[in-house]
């Protein structure tokens, strides 16, 4: 399998994931988006040199990794794995940035090595939290709940067209990869020559495609609009989901847990 | 160049989800009044090309190295700047959810950088113009480099300012600029080549496609205006959360243009570098200094924010203790989550 073949597995396993059947994958997807940004937000609303404070927010993704029984290796694995443009950002902080900001013992940390941990952690906090939304919910359930917050019908129903052909499309572009590098003995980089004539042939196809798929509704009596079955709606689980996340994440943003409990524990050896 | 959560502030975070739920709002309003049925397919399978082309390598002639197509001004070129916008924007939301490429909060700017700029700068301003109404190989050629290598710049250094302005990174602006714009410069050049391609061939193949795209609607100077009286209201309204932000948490926007630009002060001492620094503090130094600093003991470290770091080692010392232990802890809930689920 090559790397275009591992992304669209990716993407199917991502939704794999969704059809799950727990209390989380139950919940309306609009209680679910609209904690997952209420989290983001209140991470990354913290000052570039906190560290301890943000540790408390951990109790967001293990908790719902654990009751929705996702595997927590592949989401974090998947992190790492996007992650250079932060580090690559964020490993200037140590250069820059060489004031002594606090001392552990006798070893002195400067403030660049915090501030770039800092962003480590709200990265893995960040992503973990959007896959997490996406491996809970399905992308289907998203973008419906996009619908209902009131997001534009033309972009949603492009958007839900365009996730359904990402496969369709991926596979098209896997097989003429393929089909070259067999071609090529196994040459493994392409020249913008054949890239430029590959893309344009698939293109083309596309172009073809999409209106092979209009005639194809219009048999069926589409106009454009695409009406969605809506089983969801907001009950009590949901408003307690929801509320109760943001109490949490309200109290650990103005109350510095990982300090109280270190003072405790600190003030036993002393 | 997909900007992550981890760099961004609410604040900025906050102010480009603003202008780009405008801009997909203003986009999405103009798509429905065309009412072409057969559009709206059309931009979700040509989506899903830009999708899948993004993902085939190619190598970059001179260089060695490899690159991929990021697709914006071919999707402008085929569907017109709205329809385009909207494409653009459904791929980096798929990018954000499934490949965690770029984050939720960070996805407003994304949007901005890599589909406003290219679709509603690049392709009216420039590509229309220098294509005009005969479209010809030479000028599809000129028009798609020059206008994918604006595009590019502007959201290169869109990104530059959005990071410096969160402040999170330590990045100084000059540097930051003098490392993005250079190589988004030679990105540019081989993105208008292949865009110039890719059009080309289809142009010569079918060449009513890209005929037909050309008739489209083209951008009226009051809707502009509106867009950019829409950016400005958001850049007010979050400008106003923003100084609410600034007296609640010690590190807000203004905090951040004050240390990089104090820290530019220290190093290029140009006559506007100190002016700016100087207006700056000044409004880095609002009366609540004093409250801030307070508040600043809450979180540990955060006491280098003082100008000449209090340093606490109790606190901090503290602090890490405790964030360990609470990450033990957390750790430990999630396996006995995970196991009394197993034996339910």
């Amino acid at each position: 399998m090559n790397n275009i073949g591992k992304n669209s597995f990716d993407i199917g396993y991502l939704d794999t994931l969704a059809a799950g059947d727990s209390s989380l994958h139950h919940l309306d997807p609009r209680a679910k988006l609209i904690t997952t940004c209420a989290f983001i937000i209140t991470v990354v609303s913290f000052d570039k040199y906190a560290l301890a404070v943000l540790i408390p927010f951990f109790i967001y993704p293990v908790a719902l990794i654990s009751i929705g029984g996702l595997p927590a290796e592949y989401l974090l694995k998947k992190a790492f794995l996007v992650c250079p443009f932060a580090v690559l950002v964020g490993i200037f902080n140590p250069l820059v940035d060489r004031e002594i900001i606090f001392h552990i013992g006798a070893i002195g940390i400067p403030g660049g090595w915090v501030s770039f941990l800092s962003i480590l952690l709200r990265f893995v906090l960040t992503v973990t939290a959007a896959l997490i939304l996406v491996s809970l919910t399905g992308f289907n359930r998203v973008c419906e709940a996009l619908l209902q917050l009131g997001v534009p019908k033309a972009f949603v129903v492009q958007l839900l067209f365009f996730y359904r052909y990402i496969f369709v499309l991926t596979d098209e572009a896997e097989r003429m990869v393929r089909a070259r590098s067999l071609r090529a003995f196994n040459a493994s980089a392409m020249g913008l020559r054949n890239f430029i004539s590959l893309a344009g042939h698939l293109l083309l196809r596309t172009l073809d495609r999409a209106e092979r798929i209009y005639r194809a509704m219009c048999c069926r009596g589409f106009d454009g609009h695409i009406r969605i079955i809506r089983s969801s709606k907001i009950r009590c689980q949901e408003v307690v989901f929801a509320s109760a996340w943001l109490f949490v994440f309200v109290l650990l943003r103005f109350f510095n847990v990982s300090l109280k409990i270190g003072d405790v524990i600190m003030g036993l050896f002393q | 160049m997909h900007m992550a959560d981890a760099l961004i502030s609410p604040a900025v975070g906050g102010v480009m989800w603003t202008a780009t739920a405008g801009l997909i709002a203003y986009s999405a309003k103009k798509v429905s009044i065309e009412a072409d049925d057969r559009k709206v397919p059309l931009m979700g399978v040509l989506g899903a090309f830009i999708f899948a082309a993004q993902m085939i390598n190619f190598t970059i002639p001179a260089t060695g190295s490899s690159g991929h197509l990021g697709g914006g001004m071919i999707l402008a070129i085929l569907l017109g700047p709205y329809a385009a916008f909207l494409v653009m924007a459904s791929v980096l939301i798929v990018q954000a959810l499934f490949f965690a490429d770029g984050g939720l909060l960070a996805l407003g700017c994304n949007i901005f950088n890599l589909g406003f700029f290219s679709c509603f700068v690049a392709y009216p301003l420039i590509y229309r113009r220098v294509v005009g109404q005969k479209s010809t190989q030479g000028r599809i050629l000129v028009g798609a480099v020059i206008s994918a290598i604006v595009g590019l710049q502007l959201g290169a250094l869109s990104v530059v300012l959005e990071t410096v302005f969160s402040g999170i990174s330590e990045l100084p602006f000059h540097t930051f600029v003098l490392l993005m714009q250079p190589i988004h410069l030679a990105i540019g050049i081989v993105e208008g080549l292949v865009t110039a391609a890719v059009v080309t061939f289809v142009w010569k193949a079918r060449s009513e496609i890209v005929r037909a795209s050309r008739n489209a609607v083209p951008i009226g100077k009051v809707s502009m205006k509106k867009v950019l009286v829409g950016l400005f209201a958001a850049a007010v309204i979050a400008g106003g959360t923003l100084s609410w932000f600034a007296s609640s948490n010690p590190d807000g926007l203004e905090w951040a243009i004050f240390r990089t630009t104090g820290k530019e002060e220290l190093e290029t001492p140009h006559n506007l570098h100190v002016a700016l620094a100087k207006v700056q503090e000044k409004t880095a130094f609002l009366p609540d200094y004093s409250i801030k600093k307070s508040e600043d003991e809450k979180t540990p470290g955060a006491d280098a924010k003082a100008p000449w770091p209090a340093v606490d080692p109790g606190t901090s010392v503290s602090g890490l203790v405790g964030g360990s232990l609470t990450l033990f802890m957390v750790v430990l809930m999630g396996v006995g989550l995970r196991r009394r689920k197993g034996q339910s």
